[in-house]
């Protein structure tokens, strides 16, 4: 009974309390099985899961022999290896919390963290990040020791603080028989409610806040979400968004060790693309600009392919419009039509999805943004199996997700598993789920406004529940959501998305609160406008030059006032057309602090930022001239000066419901 | 050194006659520069009638970088092809890790540890980036032919025991993004980055770089200066290069050679080159 009972301890939750107990029970269940791979030298290298447990043990009591303590903060800063993940994994062997960062934040944005949680230790990916945290190392009083994992061009540095990731872990396996049993003892003490990590939201107001995130909210998240989607030990998933993004830490850590498939690393960011073709993940998780980049790509390619080819994309895309999603959703399609599905399959869709790496894709999610909804069938008409996923950091990311066979492109699906939802009279959306947040590190204000004492908190976003489906739609941020002069709805994301979902338009960011009327300023696709350019002839030597081409201006008044038709089509919203425009002379860029990290509009920032042309867009004004600081990626700042043309465009007047409807 | 401590700062002079006297010296960064690699006697170069260099006389030290600079036309090109083989010296001694060197192939020179890279890129464009760069492990391959065709046997192992070595230098000059990329369809940077992994891959122990900047932005230049860097710094290749861009000489380099009209006008670290008057002239241009 007795060894029942335990076997029943170790299979179920009961038993597996932290990471690194699930890591012990996958280097016994899986043992050789793949638990990492990283493309290195052209060669795709693997680690199983007993060896990565080797590889993590070394470096945690290399890390006890550095002097790491019980609840010490220890920051992580680099690309997705499988040498930073175990570096995480380790640090939790030691009571350790784990801290990571967004790789290309600038070293002041960095400082902000590592002082504010007291990151004793830094763990770096090689010498671009090391000299960052060199530079304000001297701000950083509780800062101690830095390891770095690629040793190239680090020889002449001073190495009293700075250590290499293999010469720790080799004093890790010297030391072994002085610190295994402190190891030992420190990894049977994690408990359900120790903290597993901490992740620095970047919000679009305001200072980054740390989540603490326990180790029940991220090991109940991952069986709930695993169950979800019947993932398995079998999935392959690629690792390549940033691992401070509470996403990667759930698919690559939580879900990867819950249910013990394989993560796998890119060479580079660059060869990105490649090697999502060699591994071809069955998981895959890609935020909406990725979507549609890549499909801008193909677009673009498809223009510079030869008759044939062309002509076979469209007829075949084409059909697989019409009854591709219908048949991955199951739903009746009859024979000739599946034949013909079949056909494009074998000479369109297949080789497509191989070319993009999406052939064994079983589940694959976009989350964080609106996606267009043309571009979301274009993936399910190839028969992969696309859906949408509402989260937060706050929430360790599921909130609501589709299930399979109910996926549609307006809404962000049904409540996942162990989550309770609210809509407050505003309409803002509330969640209660066991992966809710512990606390924001050293911020007792923000946490009582964000959740209230029965564990429910408030998403800032605006939605309802459609009525018979039960799916929820997000409407706007619900700060955002605000009235127009003449007490109108003014909800600018609805209206941006719809500008978004134009290939030629990246980024667009609308103003009207308190106005009365609505003007945007828009962002051009450099790729897609760029490829038209060459295409037509049109000769340009910069993003700048070619945003004020006045063909380009034109193009963009004609989508303008597509999308004003459509908006005035609901009545709610119908306020919301834009009547002036202007193309903006720089792309937003996080850089600048126009974007967050994770690339959402920071509308104060730009609101205050370019109020010169804010005022220009009301006053009535054809042109104006201005000048914008850059920063460029190495710190330095410029300047850029330009003269922009407003424009205006069309507006529909607000039809009655009757009249639309003829 | 009369009070008998340790001196810690040198001047030019002292440096230079350190240099002269001793196996080595220690850079202004604290890098220790070894003994004589490849020493030039008395080098004359004739084209007919034109005396393209004139009696030149220098060294190049193990693990040092060493550029050779001047005005255009100075003869720093044909310096450079005099080490590597592809020019004979009309008079003079090229002595090469203490023996004298005979007249020889510019393929027997490569063979004895001596690549470069050349001013007009001179990489195979139909040719993938990998395949590029495993030329440059040619004088290291000696499978025979038959082996070669079937790849079996010792071609096969020779291949794999190359490719590792070029993959390394692939990831050290970070291109792994162009691997398969045929070379005629990279831009120019790239490519002169492509040819320094192809004469890296060689693993020679003096690498020639004739103007590796030319014609690259603020910005690969940077990328260059880096790379260059850190080859001398993780491999301690001992590196020899001709350059017009000041700047970026004058950081690099430990010790410079002027040429100005086939003569050697000056010689010694960046700080006191940029002192000498000759040099001052040459590059300002006076009256001849």
């Amino acid at each position: 009974m007795g060894g029942d009972n335990l076997a029943y301890m170790s299979e179920g939750a009961e038993g597996l309390r932290s990471i690194p107990a699930l890591l012990q029970r996958n280097a016994t269940r899986f043992g050789t099985r793949p638990a990492y791979r990283e493309k290195e030298f052209g060669i795709w290298q693997s680690w199983s899961w007993s060896e990565a447990e080797t590889e993590i043990e070394a470096f945690a009591l290399g890390l006890l022999n550095l002097g790491v303590e019980k609840g010490d903060h220890v920051a992580v800063i680099g690309r997705n290896r499988p040498t930073l993940y175990w570096s995480m994994v380790a640090a939790q062997m030691c009571g350790a919390v784990p801290v990571p960062l967004y790789q290309d934040a600038a070293a002041e944005e960095m400082e902000y963290a590592l002082q504010h949680c007291g990151a004793r230790f830094v763990i770096a990916a090689d010498q671009e990040q090391v000299d960052k945290v060199i530079d304000i190392q001297d701000d950083l009083h509780q800062f101690e020791h830095m390891i770095y994992v690629d040793p190239r061009g680090m020889r002449k540095y001073d190495h009293r603080r700075l250590h290499e990731y293999s010469h720790i872990q080799n004093q890790g396996r010297a030391a072994y028989d002085e610190f295994i049993g402190e190891l030992t003892a420190r990894r049977e003490s994690l408990g359900y409610d120790d903290t597993c990590v901490m992740l620095y939201t970047s919000g679009t107001t305001g200072k980054p806040k740390g989540v603490v995130l326990s180790n029940r909210n991220i090991i109940e998240t991952a069986k709930n979400s695993a169950e979800f989607d019947k993932l398995g030990p079998g999935e392959e998933v690629l690792a390549y968004l940033p691992m401070a993004w509470v996403g990667d830490f759930i698919f690559s850590i939580g879900q990867a060790y819950w249910t013990g498939f394989c993560v796998n690393c890119p060479e580079s960011a660059e060869t990105m693309m490649t090697d999502l073709r060699e591994i071809a993940p069955s998981y895959y998780f890609a935020p909406p600009r990725v979507f549609e980049t890549q499909l801008t790509q193909i677009m673009i390619r498809m223009e510079d392919a030869g008759a044939l080819k062309r002509k076979m994309f469209h007829h075949f895309m084409a059909h697989a419009r019409e009854v591709g999603p219908k048949i991955l959703d199951g739903k009746p399609v009859g024979l000739l039509d599946r034949l013909k599905y079949a056909l494009g399959s074998g000479l369109v869709y297949g080789p497509l999805k191989n070319t993009l790496g999406f052939s064994n894709v079983r589940v694959g999610y976009t989350a964080g943004e609106a996606i267009g909804p043309e571009i979301f069938d274009f993936y399910r008409a190839l028969g992969i199996n696309l859906k949408q996923l509402y989260g937060q950091t706050e929430a360790s990311v599921f909130i609501t997700q589709q299930p399979d066979n109910e996926v549609r492109p307006d809404t962000v699906g049904v409540p996942s598993p162990g989550v309770e939802i609210r809509i407050a009279e505003n309409g803002e959306v509330f969640y209660r789920s066991p992966g809710v947040f512990v606390e924001y590190y050293k911020n007792a204000d923000s946490t009582a406004d964000t959740k209230d004492p029965e564990g429910w908190v408030a998403t800032g976003d605006a939605g309802f529940f459609e009525e018979g489906t039960g799916h929820l739609r997000i409407i706007d941020r619900a700060k955002d959501v605000g009235k127009m002069a003449d007490g109108a709805l003014f909800a600018p994301k609805y209206v941006e998305n719809k500008l978004k979902f134009f290939p030629n338009i990246l980024e667009a960011v609308v103003f009207g609160a308190g106005k009365d009327r609505c003007t945007a300023f828009i962002n051009i696709d450099l790729t897609a406008v760029g490829n038209w350019a060459e295409r037509n002839n049109i000769a340009y030597a910069s993003y700048q030059e070619l945003a004020g081409h006045p063909q380009v201006l034109e193009t963009i008044r004609g989508h303008v006032e597509e999308v004003n038709a459509s908006v005035a089509e609901d009545e709610m919203l119908s306020g919301c057309q834009i009547h002036r425009f202007l193309v903006l002379h720089k792309e937003l860029d996080a850089d600048d602090g126009e974007l967050t990290r994770t690339r959402k509009v920071r509308r104060k920032i730009i609101a205050e930022k370019f109020h010169d042309l804010v005022t220009a867009l009301y006053d009535g004004s054809d042109s104006i001239y201005t000048e914008t600081e850059v920063t460029y990626e190495d710190g330095r700042k410029g300047k850029i000066r330009a003269t922009l043309a407003i424009m205006d465009a069309k507006t529909v007047p607000a039809a009655p419901p009757a009249m639309a409807a003829e | 050194m009369m009070d008998g401590t340790e001196q810690t700062h040198w001047t030019n002079d002292e440096r230079q006659a350190a240099v002269k006297d001793s196996e080595g010296y220690v850079t202004a960064d604290g890098r220790q520069i070894g003994g004589v690699l490849m020493e030039l006697r008395n080098i004359t170069l004739r084209f007919g009638g034109v005396v393209a260099i004139k009696d030149i006389s220098f060294d190049i030290r193990e693990g040092e970088i060493r550029a050779i600079i001047g005005p255009n036309g100075a003869g720093k090109s044909s310096m450079l092809n005099i080490i590597s083989g592809f020019y004979t010296p009309s008079e003079g001694e090229l002595w090469y890790k203490g023996a004298k060197r005979p007249p020889m192939k510019p393929y027997e020179v490569a063979r004895m540890g001596v690549a470069r890279t050349f001013q007009n890129i001179a990489l195979f464009e139909g040719m993938s980036v990998l395949d590029n760069v495993m030329t440059g492990r040619l004088t290291h391959m000696n499978a025979g032919i038959a082996s070669q065709a079937l790849w079996w046997g010792k071609a096969r192992d020779e291949e794999i025991a190359n490719r590792e070595v070029v993959e390394k230098v692939i990831d050290f000059l970070e291109i792994q993004s162009i691997r398969k990329t045929p070379v005629g369809r990279l831009p120019y940077g790239l490519k002169k980055r492509v040819e320094l992994a192809r004469a890296l891959a060689a693993e020679p122990s003096i690498l020639l770089l004739d103007e590796p900047m030319a014609g690259m932005n603020v910005e690969e230049k940077e990328d260059m200066s880096r790379f260059i860097l850190d080859v001398n710094d993780e491999f301690g290749t001992t590196i020899c290069l001709i350059e017009h861009d000041m700047g970026v000489v004058m950081d690099l380099s430990d010790r410079v050679v002027v040429m100005d009209y086939g003569k050697k006008i000056g010689d010694g670290p960046p700080d006191e080159v940029r002192a000498n008057q000759d040099v001052i002239d040459a590059y300002l241009g006076v009256a001849h």
